[in-house]
């Protein structure tokens, strides 16, 4: 098992032929992705070629599902366009949308956000590198050749942190791991991937990455504390970040008192996570836990 | 951004919200020209972004334009809280009756926007949320349906405004949500919102933090930037569309990846509390690509940083291979010549990484130190530093 993401998803890419659109579909397919469509109306009835294979353009999200049963969306469509783009995949009930997309107003976002509440489609991101189950499918820029299947599930704001851990990791291998995003606003939070860990019977140990920004990991201790057994280590990022500044994440600011590394950190182990003060210590606890 | 109180006032204003007469002055010549054509009493209010400039010394009351040319030259140069004082904004001195306040705000937590209101205004909104929570409403409110009269009608009646201003509220209240929506803010804040003796409900103070994503739909904002005090390296680094912070230590940072950057930042401090307390310099993101360019445009930007003793390269080649971020690097150093005056620490890990490191080892650069992890080469770097 794994969490979001399987070996029978069908995904779709809104905004497959653009520059960044292009380069990530190519390596979705070469890590195993079954990459199923794209969506551009302008370009709807043509198909684009990726080393011999060649993926069909359709105009709308829901002529892509109905004509190949795809399940999930990663979204690279540029600020101006993304809400718009999730709005159609949400109103075409798609199983899962991934926004890739970098830069999205908080205005849209939100919008999109509140215009998901009590629809089918979850959301991941924006602003993230999407998610891997390795071995099994790619949805979003995470590169596929760092790490292998295996038994630890991660949870991560950042992208680079998420590739730096699974690569440290790399012989005890990964579940999913799920890049979550660095703006204010996003639709698949650390708790919901922490209860579907909790719940997936592969996953025996979590890997929890934060940073500066907000209260979600704050949140998570709470929610960990009530509902989580499987042991979780965690890593805070921002300690030395100045308040007021943002840390190239949109989100990730300390504003006054709130929102600082300190307290996430505090809050994480009170609620038993072992929290590593660098990365590698970070992986070397996690070692600790399921050997290897 | 956050928004001078002189700009955030403009902005209400162009939306319809009542606000007294004004302007804002960089001289006490231009202070006493618009209390002249108020011709009335004013005040005259440091422009800082900051809180606490009543208490420093920044606010004051002015009867006519040559005394308020007198307050202008008090406060202009004054240093509040390490923010100089480079505007006043000169505005119709108020008698008021009573104190309101109103916000809308981003609710991150909740996902939602929120409006808070409370008939409580003037002191610090923190200090009331916390001293008289039932003094102050919160309502969130629909990204999608927004704030309608009906809307703003139920926030005016949750915070309880007197029936003899309710209307007048309900009708800013729709107008500051016109400033939040149409402007992409993140923030709209009233403080004091008041009511002056005549009965009339204005809008004394804002603050405004507009959402710098939305820029690609607003040409106008580009202007409110407060390009004049910003740190030089971090003009510098804009204009090159390097993501920089300027932080105060002696290891200029580089990496890929905002949390990266982040944890780089902290590893170094870490390891630099061996080292006599040496910190990181800044923060640099130069993103996935890490091409050669980008590089050299990143270290440029670093080693103008006089405080600058030693450079940490920490680099993560997930999308972009370790070989061409080693390229990179070796081009970049080339390109910079002579420029290129401090020790730099390389850690390169992940795709590519045993020929990234052929790379660099055959470079054989004299300043260059490859160490193959992350908390070794934060250690190496902060040392170094240090030396």
């Amino acid at each position: 098992m794994s969490i979001f993401l399987n070996e029978n998803s069908k995904v779709i890419v809104q905004g497959m032929t653009g520059s960044e659109g292009r380069k990530h579909t190519q390596r979705m397919l070469a890590s195993g992705t079954a990459i199923v469509g794209g969506v551009n109306p302008k370009k709807a009835g043509q198909s684009v070629d990726f080393d011999g294979t060649g993926v069909p353009v359709f105009g709308s999200v829901a002529e892509a599902m109905k004509e190949t049963g795809a399940d999930v969306s990663v979204i690279f469509v540029p600020p101006a366009g993304a809400k718009n783009a999730v709005i159609e995949a949400v109103d075409a009930q798609i199983g899962l949308a991934v926004v890739i997309t970098e830069g999205i107003p908080v205005h849209d976002s939100t919008h999109f956000w509140a215009h998901a509440q009590g629809g089918s489609t979850r959301i991941i991101g924006p602003n993230c590198p999407g998610l891997i189950s390795p071995g099994r499918s790619n949805a979003g820029i995470i590169p596929a050749t760092i790490t292998k299947q295996g038994k630890i599930g991660l949870v991560s704001k950042s992208g680079t942190l998420t590739y730096q851990m699974m690569y440290e990791l790399r012989d005890i291998g990964f579940s999913t791991a799920v890049g979550i995003g660095g703006d204010p606003v996003i639709g698949t939070t650390h708790i919901d991937c922490l209860q579907a860990f909790q719940e997936d019977p592969e996953t025996e140990a979590i890997v929890m990455i934060g940073e500066i920004g907000g209260d979600a990991e704050e949140r998570a201790a709470d929610f960990i504390k009530a509902n989580v057994t499987k042991p979780v280590v965690g890593y805070v990022a921002g300690f030395t970040a100045p308040e007021g500044k943002t840390m190239g994440h949109a989100g990730a600011i300390v504003s006054g008192s709130a929102g600082t590394a300190q307290a996430k950190q505090e809050a994480l182990e009170a609620a038993g996570v072992r929290v590593g003060k660098t990365p590698s210590e970070t992986a070397r606890l996690m070692r600790e836990i399921v050997g290897g | 951004m956050d928004l001078f109180e002189y700009q955030a006032r403009d902005l209400l204003a162009a939306h319809g919200v009542p606000v007294l007469p004004g302007g804002v002055a960089e001289t006490p010549e231009q202070a006493e020209a618009i209390a002249r054509e108020i011709a009335a009493p004013v005040v005259v209010k440091a422009q800082v972004k900051t809180g606490g400039r009543g208490k420093a010394g920044g606010v004051k009351l002015a009867d006519d334009a040559e005394s308020a040319k007198a307050r202008a030259q008090d406060i202009l140069g004054l240093d509040i809280k390490g923010h100089i004082t480079h505007r006043v904004m000169v505005a119709q001195a108020s008698d008021i009756a009573e104190e309101y306040y109103f916000s809308y705000l981003l609710d991150r937590a909740n996902r939602t926007f929120l409006a808070m209101a409370s008939v409580e205004g003037g002191m610090e909104i923190e200090q009331l949320a916390v001293e008289r929570p039932e003094a102050l409403a919160r309502i969130p409110v629909d990204a999608t349906t927004g704030v309608d009269s009906a809307k703003a009608a139920e926030i005016v009646d949750a915070a309880g405004f007197p029936a003899e201003v309710r209307d007048q509220v309900i009708a800013i209240a729709v107008q500051l949500w016109d400033v939040f929506a149409k402007e992409d803010a993140t923030l709209v804040e009233v403080n004091p919102l008041a009511k002056a003796p005549d009965g009339t409900v204005l809008a004394l103070d804002a603050k405004v933090t507009l959402d710098e994503n939305a820029g690609f739909r607003h040409a106008d904002h580009a202007a409110l930037e407060d390009a004049a005090s910003a740190d030089p390296l971090e003009a510098a680094a804009k204009e090159k569309d390097l993501n920089y912070v300027k932080l105060e230590g002696e290891v200029g940072i580089i990496g890929n990846g905002a949390g990266l950057v982040m944890s780089t930042l902290d590893v170094v401090a870490y390891a630099g509390e061996e080292f006599g307390g040496v910190k990181p310099a800044n923060f640099l993101d130069i993103g996935g690509g890490a091409s050669a360019e980008v590089m050299a445009n990143g270290l440029h930007i670093i080693l103008s940083d006089p405080a600058v003793k030693s450079v940490f390269v920490n680099v993560f080649g997930g999308i972009t291979a370790c070989d061409a971020v080693a390229n990179g690097i070796v081009s970049a150093l080339q390109l910079l010549g002579d420029e290129a005056t401090k020790p730099l620490v390389v850690r390169l890990d992940g795709n590519n990484v045993e020929e990234g490191r052929r790379i660099l080892a055959e470079a054989n650069h004299p300043l260059v130190t490859v160490v193959d992890t992350m908390d070794g080469a934060a250690r190496r770097a902060a040392e170094l530093a240090a030396a």
